[in-house]
């Protein structure tokens, strides 16, 4: 009677040669030798296009964030950072707004996302976010621009800043909470990767279009987002360890190395330059570019992880090695 | 009376009082002859649409995987083994009939913003076609990847475990059309207690590498409604090795999302705080 070479799949030698002796070459580890089904991917890439939902990934946080701050600059007398702030919340809320329903396969069918609430659900939850956090920006921005219900305006100022910060944070469970490697192993630290992505994104947009004597608070914002996303970052590929690999080869890499430069760079315009309205104003537009990229690279980088099946089975194998 | 929210009965937890047993599938890969009779019968059954017809030159495999117009896949793996006496090579042939694994903890009905993904009184998970807006959270939620929309009409769509033939007190299509009852369909505590007894049958008869896949409710996915006997290791067949259900480090997600949220709130009372000197 046959029997196979050996008990162990990982070490049987042209059980799907090529594509283990093709991989092997490209890895990282050297022990990290898998079997696949011809190289074919475990789990489904998410259905989810890179222009709508990595730009909403940006755009979001931008206008949580952004409410954050105008609620900040408000309560301290920056009434220009405020009115712009709040502008560009409802600005981005609302194409944000339309990229979400442009990505779904039945676009009209958009309201039976207000069919349940559901926790389990990080689109649940997001879906509700929004519906009060949308008409409580634009009731802010509204009432700022034509000074109509001073009072309720200010109040919606706040709420808006409440809210805003769930809204700029709720899309890190909503990609972590997937079968996809990359975002799913990351799952602690997202969060504040895209709490202080979001705060680089709003900070630029304010330093781009107040002048610096007027920015004060985006240029604190700033200061205390940067340093707190690059940590958020090197603890993110920590924890990853070998599904690190997509953040830092290829396209996604490429992006988040430009994000980084532009971050860094950014911050220390905004610092050098805050007295001078150009290089301030550019170093606005870095961190905004800068937390457009970051979005981009870990959307593509969770994407690369859910296409190659070695990012889903050699950490599964581990585990289950061990355990038994 | 409440559900019993503790139960590894999934139809009770979901707030069925009464309900049939669970039914599910007993997937025998070491007598499936790759006839793909299954994904036959399955296409003919639902009306499931063409899913493509090109040759993938890599086995006898034109199916690839499943997904939304392909809820069963007949895998064909191609193995060299050597003979213990002699050492001759040779190869053998293992072939497999996947298909949605209906999830004790099934992660793409706990994401589904919409409630058109449910859980039946079978215990079987089931897309309601006329509520799924096709926000596709489900299909990167998925640890199998087994569903995905279909670009025709936008949605997602997967294996039924043919809620309608159950309804009406009849098998599932594919388990109907196995010649070899490789697929067997039946109460799920009766097929558990079957495969123990053909898992010990091979592995007695020198079958080393014999395992159940998915039959215990303690793994990553509470055990899965579909469960399989295969030869080898899961991840030879495409299966992943060790899944778990994503929700369940949704908890662990939220107390972060919350501490992030948290500090951003902090940060704008900070930001408030700064009076600006006039």
């Amino acid at each position: 009677m046959t029997q196979v070479e050996n008990g162990h799949p990982d070490r049987v030698p042209g059980r799907d040669g090529r594509r283990r002796r093709r991989r092997a070459e490209q890895l990282m580890v050297p022990d990290a030798e898998f079997t696949s089904y011809y190289g074919r991917p475990v789990i489904k890439e998410p259905a989810w296009g890179a222009s709508d939902i990595a730009g909403y990934l940006f755009l979001g946080g931008l206008a949580g964030a952004s409410s954050v701050l105008a609620a900040g600059a408000q309560v301290s007398g920056y009434e220009e950072l405020a009115r712009v702030a709040k502008v560009a919340a409802l600005g981005a809320i609302s194409v944000s707004a339309v990229a979400l329903v442009h990505d779904l396969g039945r676009p009209e069918r958009f309201v039976n996302m207000l069919r349940v609430f559901k926790p389990s659900s990080p689109m649940s939850v997001g879906s509700w976010l929004l519906a009060a956090y949308g008409p409580m920006a634009g009731a802010a921005a509204v009432s700022d621009v034509t000074r109509i219900l001073p009072a309720a305006g200010t109040a919606a100022t706040l709420g808006a800043g409440l809210l805003g910060s769930g809204v700029a944070t709720y899309t890190a469970a909503l990609i972590c909470d997937t079968a996809v490697p990359g975002w799913h192993e990351g799952h602690r630290e997202m969060p504040y990767l895209f709490a202080s992505s979001a705060s680089c994104a709003a900070a630029g947009l304010g330093l781009l279009t107040v002048a610096p004597a007027a920015a004060r608070p985006a240029r604190t914002l700033a200061t205390l987002a940067v340093p707190a996303e690059l940590v958020a970052k090197r603890l993110l590929l920590r924890r990853l360890g070998d599904v690190a690999e997509p953040y830092e080869t290829g396209r996604p890499g490429r992006l988040l190395r430009a994000a980084e430069v532009l971050t860094v760079g950014g911050l220390a315009g905004a610092v050098l330059g805050r007295r001078n309205r150009a290089v301030s104003a550019l170093a606005g537009a870095s961190l905004l570019a800068a937390s457009a990229l970051t979005r981009f690279g870990v959307f593509e980088a969770g994407m690369a992880s859910a296409r190659d099946p070695k990012y889903t089975i050699v950490p599964q194998r581990r585990r289950r090695d061990r355990r038994e | 009376m409440s559900p019993d929210l503790t139960s590894t009965d999934p139809a009770g937890r979901a707030g069925y009082l009464q309900h049939p047993p669970r039914m599910g599938f007993f997937t025998d890969t070491s007598i499936c002859i790759g006839c793909k009779a299954c994904e036959v019968a399955c296409k003919e059954w639902n009306a499931v649409p063409e899913d493509g017809l090109a040759l993938t030159g890599m086995s006898y495999d034109n199916t690839v995987g499943l997904g939304a117009s392909t809820w069963r896949h007949v895998a064909f793996i191609e193995q060299p083994v050597t003979a213990a006496a002699d050492g001759a090579e040779g190869v053998r042939w293992l072939m497999a009939s996947d298909v949605c694994k209906h999830c004790t903890e099934s992660a793409c009905l706990d994401v589904c913003p919409t409630g058109a993904l449910f859980r039946t009184e079978f215990g079987t998970v089931v897309v309601q076609d006329d509520v799924c807006n096709g926000c596709g959270y489900c299909v990167g939620a998925c640890p199998f990847g087994v569903i995905a929309r279909r670009e025709e009409d936008g949605q997602a769509h997967k294996c039924t475990l043919c809620y309608d033939r159950l309804g009406a007190g009849m098998e599932p299509a594919c388990a109907k059309a196995c010649p070899t009852d490789s697929i067997q369909f039946g109460p799920l505590d009766e097929l558990r207690e079957r495969a123990a007894l053909r898992v010990a049958d091979l592995r007695a008869a020198g079958q080393e590498g014999a395992q159940l896949y998915l039959d215990d409710p303690d793994d990553g996915i509470g055990g899965g409604g579909a469960f399989f006997l295969l030869l080898d290791e899961p991840e030879v067949y495409g299966l992943p090795p060790d899944p778990v259900v994503t929700t369940r480090d949704l908890p662990s997600t939220w107390k972060h999302v919350g501490l992030a949220a948290a500090g951003l709130i902090a940060t704008g009372i900070a930001l408030g705080l700064g009076r600006r000197s006039r």
